[in-house]
């Protein structure tokens, strides 16, 4: 019922959600993108290319593992992981740049740009421009090159030339004004390969049908192994790629729980969190109609948390109408929980994960023993966590240096 | 007639811009009445937005010193209300969506007509989702300045189709900010934009010099100096009145030269 009432929406809706906010300058540009992608989505030869590199480059699929230590220790729900760390490059991010750079080329662009928060997307990015000969640039936030200065320097050994970006806060948000604004002033050769699920159409859903791997894995995995769907998915939330891609082919299927964590930062309460969805109201900005954190006269909040990576102001339109419909829940963690399950994740099963990812393990941890041990939780390990140890260590008053 | 293209009638108008609140909330009011004395024909006013994303370096500083003084959208309003005690000068609004969807798209515009605000530049507002706005406009009689941009081809038709204020053509690709060379080709441009309408076309975006103005003006109904202007004020702070009289009344002086005003 409700899908059919999609279909009657105009192209890029989610509800009264998404749309396409943006200058002139570039409406062109995302015309032809919108043409583009509606014809390589249905050719096969494209399909093919991009499934060889998802299996053959970047080690698709990626393992679904059931954390058995895990699962008994919290006495409760089967808690399985979606291994989106073991990707080349160690996050789902090389999903969607695969899907994304294949698409530029197909489109005759020889340059990519992109923004990035945590380093996790500028490094596919770069990764995947230098396995396609494109040339790169990259613009992140001031701040996020000094927590994240490791992947920097990554993405300068990959090939790309990396711009600090000090205006605004000097985070994930002022990193997207930039490239669009790069992207305003060259759009001939160059294409804009936004990071998550946000943005003006076609970008929310290009990136999510290019993350829906996830679910579909998820699904097929799951049932080869327990014949069952899962009671409940969680993942972490920024503007909400990993998230989309480990619920998409769950949204039909209604008894299954789809749980997005965003960042609380040092609690919602404060001023400094990244909690769209708990304290945001509906706004357009970056393209979109979504709900954003932002004052009363619709200036964009500073906002906050540990995770470079969901220290963004909004969230993608989809997951904004999924909210709205009540389809699915989204949970504030904060910077402690998501430190507290870091640490152990890492004990209990020898996994380092993403500060990202850990705020969905710290929910995991939350909502596994309030279930009974034959229902299933999946949650998506949206990265890997190599890139947050030393931080991480300085948080805990370590004296480390990266 | 609207009272805006009524400052194209029989001239080529010459269009100025300020940031609201820079340097402060009675400076600005008194450099809108500068400009308007000193011949601006059209004044577009800026509504400061946290993340500025069409505008250069110029005019998001000049955003952060409106921000440190307290600016806001009632703010704004306020600011107009004197500035109409003083000039009937037509008054555009620079401001992007959100300020105006926040505010509440039927409050925002009823201001504008309580105000005599002529009309509203949206930068992030493409032709795509103008209709959710665009009756709250027409209701308040107030115009959608639309936007054509060199790379917009075969969308201007759809663009300034029903076009009643005039027709702001982008020189450039990118941000905004004073350019030395313009590389469009301005004079196919605009003869594009006129097989579509025939409302005036202002050019805008990187203008800054006489020259470049009798350049433009050939084609053109009319010049846009933003980033020119909010320089002079960032420059001069609260003694920026001189410099202004003196650079409007060189373009205008331009503007008047008679290859200019050859049809
Ligand atoms: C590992 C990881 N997880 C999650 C995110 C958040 O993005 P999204 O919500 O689009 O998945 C990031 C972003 O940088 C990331 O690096």
């Amino acid at each position: 019922m409700q899908n059919d009432l999609k279909k009657e929406q105009k192209a890029g809706r989610f509800g009264e959600f998404g749309g396409q906010y943006i200058p002139e300058t570039l409406m062109h540009e995302i015309d032809r993108l919108v043409k583009a992608y509606n014809y390589y989505k249905n050719d096969p030869t494209f399909k093919k290319e991009l499934t060889d590199l998802l299996h053959k480059y970047a080690n698709r699929p990626s393992l679904l593992y059931h954390a058995q230590r895990m699962s008994k220790d919290l006495g409760g729900a089967q808690i399985y992981f979606k291994r989106e760390d073991l990707n080349h490059t160690g996050s789902h991010k090389i999903n969607n740049v695969l899907g994304q750079i294949l698409l530029a080329k197909k489109m005759k662009k020889t340059r990519v740009i992109a923004e990035t928060g945590a380093g996790q997307h500028g490094v596919a990015t770069a990764t995947v421009a230098a396995l396609m000969g494109m040339k790169c640039e990259i613009f992140m936030g001031e701040v996020d090159t000094k927590r994240q200065s490791l992947n920097v320097y990554r993405m300068r050994l990959l090939g790309a030339k990396v711009h600090s970006v000090t205006t605004g806060t000097g985070t994930l948000k002022d990193a997207v004004n930039a490239a669009m604004q790069e992207w305003a002033s060259r759009t001939e050769d160059t294409h804009y390969v936004i990071g998550s699920v946000m943005g003006p159409h076609p970008f929310p859903t290009m990136v999510r049908d290019f993350q829906a791997c996830i679910s579909a894995e998820i699904k097929k995995q799951l049932i080869n192994e327990t014949g069952k769907l899962p009671d409940a998915i969680v993942a972490c939330v920024g503007g909400g790629s990993n998230a989309i891609g480990a619920f998409y082919h769950f949204i039909k299927d209604k008894d299954v729980r789809l749980i997005g964590c965003e960042a609380a930062g040092k609690g919602v309460d404060t001023e400094k969190h990244a909690a769209t969805l708990e304290r945001g109201t509906t706004g357009i900005f970056h393209g979109m109609k979504s709900i954003f954190l932002q004052n009363d006269d619709g200036q964009i909040d500073e906002v906050y948390s540990i995770s470079a990576g969901l220290d963004y102001p909004g969230i993608g339109p989809e997951h904004a109408e999924l909210a709205a419909q009540n389809r699915a829940e989204y949970v504030g963690i904060t910077d402690d929980e998501a430190v507290e399950a870091f640490e152990y994740l890492a004990r209990e099963e020898g996994i380092i994960a993403a500060i990202e990812s850990c705020h969905a393990v710290a929910y995991v941890k939350k909502l596994a023993p309030q279930m009974s041990t034959d229902q299933i939780i999946v949650c998506n390990l949206s990265g890997r966590g190599d890139k947050d140890v030393a931080a991480i260590a300085r948080y805990r008053g370590e004296k480390i240096y990266d | 007639m609207t009272n805006i293209s009524n400052a194209f009638k029989n001239k080529k108008a010459f269009i100025g811009f300020v940031v609201a609140c820079d340097p402060n909330f009675e400076k600005s009011i008194d450099y809108v009445k500068t400009l308007a004395d000193a011949g601006t024909d059209v004044i577009e006013i800026g509504v400061p937005f946290s993340d500025p994303i069409a505008d250069g370096p110029v005019i998001q500083e000049a955003g952060l010193r409106a921000f440190k003084n307290g600016v806001s959208t009632k703010r704004v309003f306020e600011m107009v209300a004197k500035i109409r005690e003083k000039t009937t000068v037509p008054l555009v609004l620079l401001v992007y969506l959100n300020n105006i969807f926040k505010y509440g798209y039927d409050k925002f515009f009823s201001a504008c007509q309580q105000l005599n605000i002529n009309g509203v530049i949206i930068p992030d507002l493409p032709v795509e989702e103008r209709s959710e706005v665009a009756v709250f406009a027409k209701k308040a009689d107030c115009s959608l300045i639309p936007l054509v941009a060199p790379t917009s081809g075969n969308r201007i038709k759809k663009i300034v189709a029903g076009t009643d204020g005039f027709v702001y053509a982008v020189s450039s690709l990118g941000v905004t900010g004073a350019r030395d060379r313009i590389t469009t080709d301005l004079d196919t441009m605009v003869s594009n934009i006129k097989r579509f309408t025939d409302a005036p076309i202002a050019v805008g975006f990187g203008i800054h010099s006489p020259e470049q103005a009798v350049e433009i003006a050939k084609t053109a109904d009319g010049v846009i100096v933003g980033s020119a202007i909010v320089k002079i004020i960032a420059q001069e702070g609260t003694h920026a009145e001189e410099k202004l009289i003196d650079y409007v009344s060189n373009m205008k002086k331009a503007l008047k030269q008679p290859e200019t005003n050859r049809i």
